[in-house]
């Protein structure tokens, strides 16, 4: 079976992220700026992109949050994801305040079964020996 | 602000074929280059501004400008995908007004179609140096189509926007392109299972591309390319024929944001600046050519650019003035769009194409006494990282 596209490295903004995921922890920064508005930073990056900032922390997210919107993917010609059927694909609105590019699975029908503002949680997907898991959602 | 007439499109070409084997995509924008001078009535060496998006066989403005022989005091490579064109109009008419340049060049040429290149449904390809953006999204199989569908899914869940009221998007689109002769063509060579008018019908019982995309809301993958000459008032009265004046012009960008509302592109930042340049309201434009990657783009760029209000798209769309022989609003793509007539890739050049044509009364869908055009593209992808710029037009 081909893998889905994996992180590559080195890429160091996204590379704690993805050691994170070994430990099955879904993690997330905030800016240490007192002064900045919008603190939440996602996807990862070692600068604040609202203030510009240098220094962030990095929090554990508890993998809990609502299905911004979602697109079922009927035809894919990558070969990780042409025979996988239809599959969602989503932004999920995790209740820290980060929005992610994610699947929704253990659904039916992806389009029935899933709806815009539905709750979801964090479920992780293993990728085959060796190789990362994956964060995704399910109705929670 | 007060209107000025500082530069002109006043040269164009549009590449006839869709599907061109054994051509380069250099050789496509050589060959455009050429014809536009032609329209123009001007000469090679009469160029002093390259503008290139560098993603045409890895060649930038400096790369063009030996490939073509010229030896401009001006290069551009601004790259933002399908926007590109708009904002190197905005570039070239802005340098021309500050006496930099008397005559820039843009130049198109794609062979995606020849080169087979799944655009929408390929997904990511794994290729090249990472950054972060790939890390956090490849390994989740979004296609390009799907990154759009959802956009379309919040449009519908947030406005109660329907189904119906996209395809309209398509039908009127359908219409223009059965009276383009190039757009028949295209369709043909490109296999399309009906060449023919469309029904909304048609469109929702098209194959689910994306949900809630179907085929008939997505654009086809051609070859093609194009050229647009611009110039400065003085060239511009000399020139063969009419000058088609740049009025106005402005640029945005959108990202993913956590909290952000996806429905709102970069237009609505884009939109209102570029319709303060030219001292115009959108109630005045005679013909609108909007990007249409996919009828949700089309929505977007109506309702962002202050058309309708956010929201009303599906209404305003539904009113039956979409076409070009219909009063109440701009005929939208009268050329065919991307949705029927030619997307390689890259299509805001053909959005200038087609606004000059009707600026000049050339179009295959001429709007009656159209005096005022709005090329508005949408680079990147809508529900990501993207930019939004319109050019608008006015006839001489």
């Amino acid at each position: 079976m081909t893998l889905r596209p994996q992180p590559r490295f080195p890429e160091p903004d996204t590379e704690p992220f993805w050691e994170a995921t070994k430990e099955r922890n879904l993690v997330y920064q905030t800016c240490d700026n007192p002064d900045c508005t919008d603190k939440v930073i996602f996807y990862p990056r070692a600068h604040c992109n609202s203030c510009g900032g240098l220094k962030t922390t990095w929090n554990t997210s508890k993998g809990e949050g609502v299905v911004y919107t979602y697109s079922v993917v009927m035809q894919s010609r990558h070969p990780a994801f042409k025979d996988l059927g239809p599959y969602a694909v989503a932004y999920v609105d995790l209740d820290e305040g980060f929005r992610m590019m994610t699947n929704v699975i253990n659904v039916d029908n992806p389009i029935s079964d899933i709806q815009i503002g539905m709750r979801v949680k964090l479920v992780w997907q293993e990728q085959g020996e060796g190789e990362i898991a994956l964060p995704m959602f399910e109705p929670a | 602000m007060a209107q000025t007439r500082e530069a002109a499109i006043v040269g164009i070409h549009e590449y006839p074929l869709r599907v061109a084997p054994g051509v380069s995509a250099l050789q496509i924008k050589a060959a455009s280059a050429s014809k536009a001078l032609e329209d123009a009535g001007l000469s090679w060496q009469d160029v002093d501004a390259v503008f290139d998006t560098g993603s045409h066989q890895n060649i930038g403005g400096l790369g063009i400008s030996e490939y073509l022989g010229m030896n401009p005091r001006l290069i551009d490579n601004t790259s933002v995908g399908g926007t590109s064109y708009e904002f190197q109009a905005h570039h070239a008419s802005t340098m021309i007004a500050s006496g930099k340049a008397n005559v820039a060049l843009l130049t198109y040429g794609s062979t995606a179609h020849s080169d087979r290149r799944a655009i929408g449904t390929a997904g990511a390809t794994g290729q090249g140096s990472p950054t972060p953006f790939n890390n956090m999204e490849d390994p989740w199989g979004m296609t390009l189509i799907s990154g759009y569908g959802m956009v379309k899914a919040r449009h519908m869940h947030q406005y109660g926007t329907t189904n119906e009221q996209f395809a309209e998007i398509s039908v009127a689109t359908r219409y223009h392109a059965m009276r383009n002769p190039e757009a028949v063509k295209a369709m043909t060579a490109l296999e399309f299972v009906g060449v023919n008018e469309i029904t909304t019908q048609d469109v929702l019982d098209s194959r689910m591309i994306a949900w809630p995309l179907h085929l008939l809301e997505c654009c086809m993958v051609s070859d093609g390319g194009g050229a647009v000459v611009i110039a400065s008032k003085e060239v511009a009265k000399n020139c063969k024929k009419s000058p088609v004046w740049i009025i106005g012009g402005a640029e945005a960008t959108k990202y993913r944001e956590n909290g952000g509302d996806i429905t709102v592109s970069a237009g609505a930042q884009s939109g209102p600046r570029a319709f303060e340049d030219a001292g115009v309201s959108p109630n005045e434009i005679d013909v609108l050519m909007a990007y249409d990657s996919f009828s949700i783009t089309v929505m977007c760029m109506i309702e962002d650019l202050g058309f309708c209000k956010k929201g009303e798209g599906g209404d305003y769309v539904s009113q039956g003035i979409l076409k070009f022989d219909q009063k109440g609003g701009p005929a939208l793509n009268t050329d065919g769009g991307g949705l029927s007539s030619n997307h390689p890739g890259e299509r805001g050049i053909f959005l200038l194409l087609e606004a000059t044509r009707q600026m000049r009364g050339e179009s295959t869908s001429q709007v009656d006494g159209a005096k005022l055009a709005v090329a508005v593209g949408n680079g990147g992808q809508l529900g990501a990282r993207h930019a939004t710029s319109p050019t608008i037009l006015a006839a001489d």
